[in-house]
């Protein structure tokens, strides 16, 4: 302090006094002034944090909510009995040998029916246009619905069938007569007739439950992609880590909380923890690369090693707020347990560990939040790779190849097509979603069961 | 499958080996529990143990031999057969220890302790394997590739027909410039944000404003990599880069700042805030006696007194920003260069040991073996942030204790 106009008896010569007590002199101005942008510099910094939070929740939100929605087209389908059973005898066997090609050929006559039907004449519409009003996926999903009810054959059945993913964004304002002006993909007549067709109620864009069950899907069809494999892979390790992060690491607390001597190898223990909360996730990663997949060659992109990875990722993360919730219960509980005769064992097993339970449970659902946001030590054990196929039921599922939520989207951001975006956005919020609930589940847990000795 | 089946059998022999044994300790003493020395749940638990461990022990070893290649798959059946003998074996000695005297209970404790001494050593063993699989493909790399060129080139082409050239210094430079970046956003606001909540902030405020920022820290960051990548770089590349014409990149070093920075900031200013808070009370009543302003208070007493405790949380929140990876990799873009314009992209180390293990790896290349350098090298630093920052907040938290 020694700026202070008291400590420097040269200045007092200079300073009159003020000539009231109300009225504040230069120096004490000044002081004021300063404590006055000291608090502002404070109400910026939270002002900016609150500010980068709202902007981020609100960029993601707007941007992944038209992920929820999907565009659909209404239309009857002349399921040909030449074309999709020409053998003719409706044997679900023989059927599976007509490709998805020749179901393409049937939707595209529905599609041009449609239209013709409604008498829609666009100038400059080609028939290209009118093909790729719908998805590419849709076929498929015909021919899947086709093989699982024979009996379909024949006749002429209504299909809801996705549209193409510029005709939904187009729906969603991504897609303007400008910008496919520009597109290859699309051009302004097709969005016209997709326009006439929603003003006839043929298209509707409606809530989309099939992002939360779909497959991923190709770069060319976004439309069809969604959160099925994802959200089973992420389960998937989310029940490895449960199983074994959550016993491994209350274990480890008690040991080192109740039970450690205190010497160089439980110090040793203790920082290479504290350490270990501290490495970088990817290099979690590079661990599991090469000790589970190179090393104890387990297969790629299963849930078996996401889960391995993110056990040991997430120990530290549990034993850390378990070992303080063990040391938050009073030693008089453990000595009047050992007091009537109980062993040491009895006494933290009978005693200090049910007293300590809310804070372990808040601990691990924490860690697990964590784990399930995680995303880079994944990447590196080919949860990155693209995959279709729904991984089997347990246990044998761990092994299958899937990918995971965090993962996902990571994904999604690589592909060029912009309504992959948006889908990553939506991904994002369904994950945030599972976070919310975690951490609500927590604060619930703490509130409700915290109890100060 | 023998492996798994001999796992189930253990598992079923142990179940019934605690029902043997608890009827059999009653037996032993006429169903008058009070004459045992340890109550019938021990006893049983006790012939669960010894029925379940030596299996698990079999089991264990065999897999780890079949790891090094010792024994092949098809011992699978032998080590199965072997596993249940090891498991009947258990059981009959577990059985045949019941008595009225036997202390069933002392036995139970010795292994249950056993067996949380063998969780915690997890810790070690997870660092070891950390180590050892960065070191020993490290050695691999520099086998097949010059040190030299590795930590002091200046160029990083990876050429998947050979011939790379692999330098680790534009990484370097990328990954301190990101950082610096981001501790330049986090640190000034994660600082002041604490100091305010701690010094000036009525109850109400906090109760709202802290959550608020733990919400940051709870958000995952690939979704902080989105916003980089969706948000922050267009809107930097349109309203800045361009103008000034500095490039036109939608990735750049000052986008993954930035964002990281808005990531970094909930760490630094809970750890700053605990550090705060330790500062006696005592200190700032002595300041505010001798009429200092609530601000002179915190920038002559409080922060001095509390500087260690800083330095230390700057620091992990350093080694936070090197090793972060969505960011950088949404964010920062993918040339690896050395440049001092924060508007054009640059690569990390994170970026690349990213890039160069995803997709179809061949593990005796050096380009996919870089990426083990690359990590062995982002651990070593990290790591020697982490034991001074880890060791100077004890240290700190011990001054006033």
């Amino acid at each position: 302090m020694t700026d202070m106009p008291l400590s420097r008896p040269t200045d007092m010569a200079d300073r009159k006094p003020s000539a009231s007590l109300l009225e504040q002199d230069a120096r004490t101005k000044a002081r004021n002034a300063a404590e006055k942008r000291f608090r502002l510099y404070g109400v910026a910094a939270i002002a900016i944090s609150m500010i980068a939070l709202v902007v981020l929740l609100a960029t993601i939100l707007t941007g992944g909510a038209g992920a929820f929605r999907q565009t659909y087209l209404n239309i009857p389908v002349e399921l040909d009995a030449e074309i999709l059973d020409p053998k003719g005898n409706r044997d679900p066997a023989e059927m599976a040998k007509v490709l998805t090609l020749s179901y393409g050929k049937v939707l595209d006559a529905a599609v041009e029916a449609t239209v013709a039907r409604h008498g829609l004449q666009i100038e400059g519409l080609s028939e290209k246009d009118i093909d790729n009003l719908i998805s590419k996926e849709a076929s498929a999903q015909v021919r899947d619905r086709v093989l699982a009810e024979p009996e379909l054959v024949g006749q002429t059945v209504e299909f809801d069938v996705l549209t193409g993913g510029r005709i939904d964004g187009y729906f969603k304002g991504r897609v303007t007569m400008e910008s496919a002006e520009r597109d290859s993909n699309t051009s302004p007549q097709q969005l016209q007739l997709a326009q006439e067709l929603a003003d006839r109620g043929e298209m509707v864009t409606r809530f989309n439950w099939n992002f939360l069950r779909y497959a991923d899907a190709s770069d060319q069809r976004p439309e069809a992609a969604g959160l099925g494999v994802a959200i089973l892979g992420s389960f998937y390790m989310m029940l490895v880590v449960l199983v074994l992060a959550v016993p491994i690491g209350v274990a480890a607390s008690i040991y080192l909380e109740e039970f450690a001597p205190k010497n160089r190898i439980t110090d040793i223990i203790e920082v290479n923890i504290s350490n270990l909360a501290a490495v970088p996730s990817i290099v979690f990663g590079i661990l599991g690369l090469a000790a589970f997949i190179n090393f104890a060659g387990l297969p790629q992109s299963a849930p078996i090693v996401g889960g391995l990875v993110l056990t040991l990722m997430t120990l530290p993360r549990i034993i850390i707020p378990t070992r303080a919730a063990l040391k938050a219960v009073p030693p008089s509980i453990r000595d009047a347990a050992l007091g009537v005769g109980a062993s040491k064992m009895q006494s933290v097993f009978h005693h200090v560990l049910p007293l300590a339970t809310p804070g372990i449970l808040t601990g691990m659902i924490l860690g697990l939040a964590q784990a399930l946001g995680e995303t880079a030590p994944l990447l590196l054990i080919g949860m990155v790779a693209f995959i279709r196929d729904v991984p089997g039921g347990l246990p044998s599922g761990l092994f299958d190849p899937a990918s995971a939520l965090p993962v996902q989207v990571y994904n999604w951001t690589q592909r060029s097509d912009p309504a992959f975006i948006e889908r990553a956005s939506g991904a994002i919020i369904v994950l945030l979603i599972f976070l919310l609930c975690m951490n609500v589940l927590a604060i619930w847990l703490r509130r409700k069961f915290e109890r100060r000795w | 499958m023998p492996l798994s089946w001999a796992l189930l059998a253990s598992f079923l022999l142990a179940a019934a080996g605690y029902v043997v044994g608890r009827g059999r300790a009653l037996a032993s003493v006429g169903s008058d529990a009070r004459r045992l020395h340890s109550r019938p749940n021990y006893h049983g638990c006790s012939v669960a143990l010894t029925a379940l461990l030596p299996p698990l022990a079999v089991l264990a070893v065999a897999s780890a031999l079949r790891l090094t290649d010792v024994l092949t798959d098809e011992t699978g059946a032998v080590v199965g057969i072997l596993a249940l003998v090891a498991a009947i074996g258990g059981l009959g000695l577990g059985v045949m220890r019941i008595g009225q005297e036997f202390q069933a209970r002392n036995v139970v404790e010795r292994m249950v302790l056993g067996l949380l001494m063998l969780c915690s050593l997890i810790a070690i063993v997870t660092t070891a394997g950390i180590v050892l699989s960065l070191v020993f493909e490290t050695g691999h790399f520099f086998q097949i590739y010059d040190w030299k060129t590795f930590l002091f080139g200046t160029e990083w082409t990876p050429r998947f027909q050979g011939n790379s050239q692999l330098g680790i210094v534009p990484l370097l430079w990328g990954t301190m410039y990101v950082s610096a970046i981001a501790l330049l956003v986090a640190v000034p606001i994660g600082l002041f944000a604490a100091i305010y909540m701690s010094e000036y902030a009525s109850r109400r405020v906090r109760g709202f404003v802290k959550p608020a920022i733990e919400v940051l820290a709870g958000i995952p960051t690939i979704v902080y990599g989105l916003f980089a990548l969706i948000t922050v770089g267009p809107l930097l590349r349109d309203y800045f880069a361009q103008p000034l014409g500095l490039g036109n990149s939608g990735t750049s070093v000052l986008t993954a700042g930035l964002v990281m920075g808005i990531m970094l900031i909930p760490f630094v200013s809970s750890l700053s805030d605990d550090i705060i808070n330790a500062v006696p009370q005592s200190l700032r009543d002595g300041a505010l006696g001798l009429g200092s302003t609530p601000s002179e208070t915190v920038r002559q007493v409080v922060l001095p007194a509390a500087l260690p405790g800083i330095v230390g949380a700057v620091l992990l929140a350093a080694s936070r920003a090197i090793g972060e990876t969505m960011i950088v990799v949404l964010g920062a873009g993918a040339a690896a260069q050395m440049s001092l314009n924060p508007l054009e992209a640059m690569t990390t180390i994170t970026v690349k040991i990213v890039s160069q293990l995803t997709g179809d790896s061949d593990f005796n290349s050096p380009e996919t073996l870089v990426a083990f350098a690359l990590g062995l090298t982002l651990f070593a630093i990290t790591l020697v942030l982490n034991v001074v920052a880890l060791y100077i907040v004890r240290k700190y938290r011990e001054q006033y204790e």
